[in-house]
């Protein structure tokens, strides 16, 4: 567990404050090398924050990191040879073209320059930038960006790779190849820390952290997670979906009722013993037609039920 | 040693990049010196010169005509007319054909001998700025021959003016403007540069590679010191051909300078780069440094004049040393040695400013 050697990262009580906001509040984590660590949560739950402090750009306030058994943020600059960072935002340089970009990025890596167009040829293939090399990386559309930024910060071949929401602004072919890629590089070898608010991108880690308000409120095998949800799933087929759900909500032990199409999909407390007789009952005394049965846990349930007011938690 | 060499060239390298795809900023790069220097070396003009006047010499004697030639070979005055009547005189000043008038009356001969009436009279439009105190110079000169009582016994000053003997404003302006044309751009360009990135994202990106803070400044000063001496060589050109402005000192001198004053302003843009959050910030600290440049360096006003705290406030300003350099180069021909002192100065500041902003420079985002 403590084998040093075999984590990518280790921060034990990470806090960060902006002001009167605690961005991130005592977060642990323990990354092994290789794996896809994925970090799930709404807007403003302290992902890009964390990954900001991880890598050095952001002082914790309180806490303490190791990355790649080097001291962070003291040992940063250490770090950074070793480091791919994607931000949110395409932050390579619009007037350039993608060689060039490519080019420069190559060059502030220190990379010598026979090992410099041996890797950018592998990167121009691997990433298929060929058709648009030469094109000033500002008109590229968002997908090609995409693929552009992830080439331009693993040339270098980084041992660990950061990735703040980098599927953000391209549509869903796009982000399927985008993880392709990813799963390449973490087979190399490639430690990656994702950050999104996608279901199925969270279910594609080895590895799930779910953030929310600046704690870390799940974290585990996606698969795991959603078979140990503490929650019943009762999915509720009916014609007069309003009224279903304005019956569910007399059961005490309703946590979040949310609908799917033409079905309603219920989380209630494990403290219901017969959570189908409950919701039968219910809606038979509210007159409602309806098809109730038990489902699987899905990634978003267990996002719902991490995520609800500490009060209303099973 | 060799991968920072690298990773700096990389930087200026792209930011030359950059600024040839940049249109606007490449036109400044040149619109900027040319249209300054027009400004400058023709509307601004302390010297009165060839003002148009009128001439009426009702006495029209040898004593009279000879203080008309005096008066014309000043070259302040220019005699384009001469009116039968001093009424018809008048009208032309009323109507703005000309600025000055020159009234000599009929008695001329026996006024010049009587020191309590005047002798002749010019009649100035006032509302043109300066031409007033020029003509009122203008009416000391002592009146062709001696003229006993009529004359103060004063002594006679000769003024010697030496480097600038037609005391023309272009030889004064010009090689002082290429420092406030340099001060201008390069404060502004530099100061921009930095927080381009920063607005724009990249900066984000920057900061997680190994590049230093150094290494990222001084790369993003390089290309800018070429386009200052690209500045310097249009401003010279320009007063060659415009305005007979000479080079008498060295060009090396010159240039050599001239880098000094450019890198010296760029690590003030970058400082100041350091300090702004977005590029209108950075435009406006720019601008602010500019004019207290403008005003204290003694480009404009003389240096001597002002009081000694606002002295020593001109000291920490680049241009101020600058413009000693300039003069003294352009004008009295010194070579750079022997202004060793303001290239010091020059030096000094541009260690500072580069530390400073490389210190301030932090490779986070807190």
């Amino acid at each position: 567990m403590t084998d040093g050697v075999a984590l990518a990262i280790e921060a034990r009580a990470l806090t960060r404050r902006f002001g009167s906001v605690l961005a991130v509040d005592h977060v642990d984590l323990t990354v092994p090398r290789g794996e896809i660590f994925g970090f799930l949560g709404p807007n403003g739950s302290g992902k890009s924050t964390t990954l900001r402090m991880l890598c050095g750009l952001l002082q914790p306030t309180s806490g303490s990191i190791r990355a790649l058994q080097l001291e962070i943020p003291r040992q940063a600059e250490q770090l950074r040879r070793h480091l791919g960072y994607m931000t949110q935002r395409f932050s390579l340089w619009e007037d350039l073209t993608a060689r060039e970009n490519l080019d420069f990025m190559a060059r502030i890596q220190g990379l010598a320059p026979a090992l410099r167009s041996q890797r950018m040829a592998v990167a121009v293939e691997e990433y298929r930038l060929a058709e648009f090399l030469d094109r000033p990386a500002g008109t590229l559309s968002g997908g090609q960006k995409q693929r552009l930024a992830l080439a331009a910060c693993t040339l270098h071949e980084p041992e660990l790779l950061l990735l703040d929401e980098p599927t953000s602004a391209v549509d869903p072919q796009s982000r399927r190849d985008f993880w392709e890629s990813l799963f390449t590089l973490a087979g190399r070898g490639t430690t990656i820390l994702v950050s999104t608010h996608y279901m199925d991108e969270a279910e594609r880690c080895h590895h799930l952290a779910i953030l929310d308000r600046g704690r870390m409120v799940a974290n585990g095998a996606p698969r795991a997670l959603m078979q140990q949800l503490p929650l019943h799933v009762v999915e509720i087929a009916a014609v007069d979906i309003n009224g279903a759900r304005r019956a569910l909500h007399e059961l005490d032990s309703l946590r979040s009722v949310a609908q799917l199409g033409l079905r309603l999909h219920a989380l209630l407390s494990r403290a219901e013993r017969s959570p189908l007789e409950q919701v039968r009952a219910v809606l038979t005394r509210h007159g409602v037609q309806a098809e109730v049965h038990l489902a699987e846990a899905s990634l978003e349930d267990v996002f719902v039920a991490a995520t609800l007011p500490p009060q209303e938690a099973a | 040693m060799w991968a920072s060499l690298q990773r700096t060239m990389a930087v200026a390298a792209k930011e030359l990049r950059q600024l040839s795809r940049d249109r606007l900023t490449l036109g400044m790069v040149i619109g900027i010196p040319l249209l300054q220097m027009m400004i400058f070396g023709y509307g601004i003009n302390f010297d009165v010169r060839h003002v148009k006047t009128a001439v009426v010499d009702m006495a029209n004697t040898q004593a009279s005509r000879s203080l008309v030639a005096d008066m014309g070979a000043s070259q302040v005055l220019e005699f384009v007319v001469a009116p039968a009547t001093p009424e018809a005189m008048r009208g032309l000043i009323d109507d703005g054909t000309v600025a000055v008038g020159v009234y000599i009356p009929p008695d001329f001969e026996r006024r010049r001998l009587d020191a309590t009436r005047p002798a002749a009279q010019v009649m100035v439009d006032a509302t043109r700025p300066g031409i007033e105190s020029a003509v009122r110079a203008i009416a000391q000169l002592p009146l062709p021959v001696r003229a006993g009582l009529a004359h103060r016994q004063e002594p006679q000053i000769e003024v010697l003016t030496e480097y600038n003997p037609e005391r023309r404003t272009a030889v004064q302006v010009v090689p002082a403007l290429i420092g406030v044309i340099l001060n201008m751009t390069m404060v502004v360009f530099t100061a921009i540069a930095l927080v381009r990135e920063r607005e724009r994202g990249n900066l984000e990106l920057l900061i997680t590679t190994p590049v230093r803070s150094g290494e990222l400044m001084i790369g993003k000063l390089l290309p800018y010191v070429g386009v200052g001496l690209i500045q310097t060589t249009i401003v010279l050109v320009v007063g060659m051909l415009l305005f007979d402005v000479p080079v008498n000192g060295s060009l090396l001198s010159l240039y050599l300078g001239a880098a000094l004053f450019i890198a010296a302003t760029l690590g003030l843009g970058l400082l100041l780069s350091t300090v702004a959050s977005t590029q209108f910030q950075a435009m406006q600290l720019g601008f602010f440094t500019l004019l207290p440049s403008i005003l204290l360096s003694g480009f404009a006003f003389p240096f001597d004049g002002m009081p000694t705290a606002v002295q020593w406030l001109a000291q920490l300003l680049p241009l101020t040393h600058f413009v000693e350099i300039l003069r003294g180069v352009i004008l009295r021909g010194t070579s750079l040695s022997a202004l060793w002192l303001p290239a010091l100065k020059l030096a000094l500041f541009l260690l500072l400013a580069v530390a400073m902003a490389a210190g301030r420079f932090r490779k986070r985002l807190d």
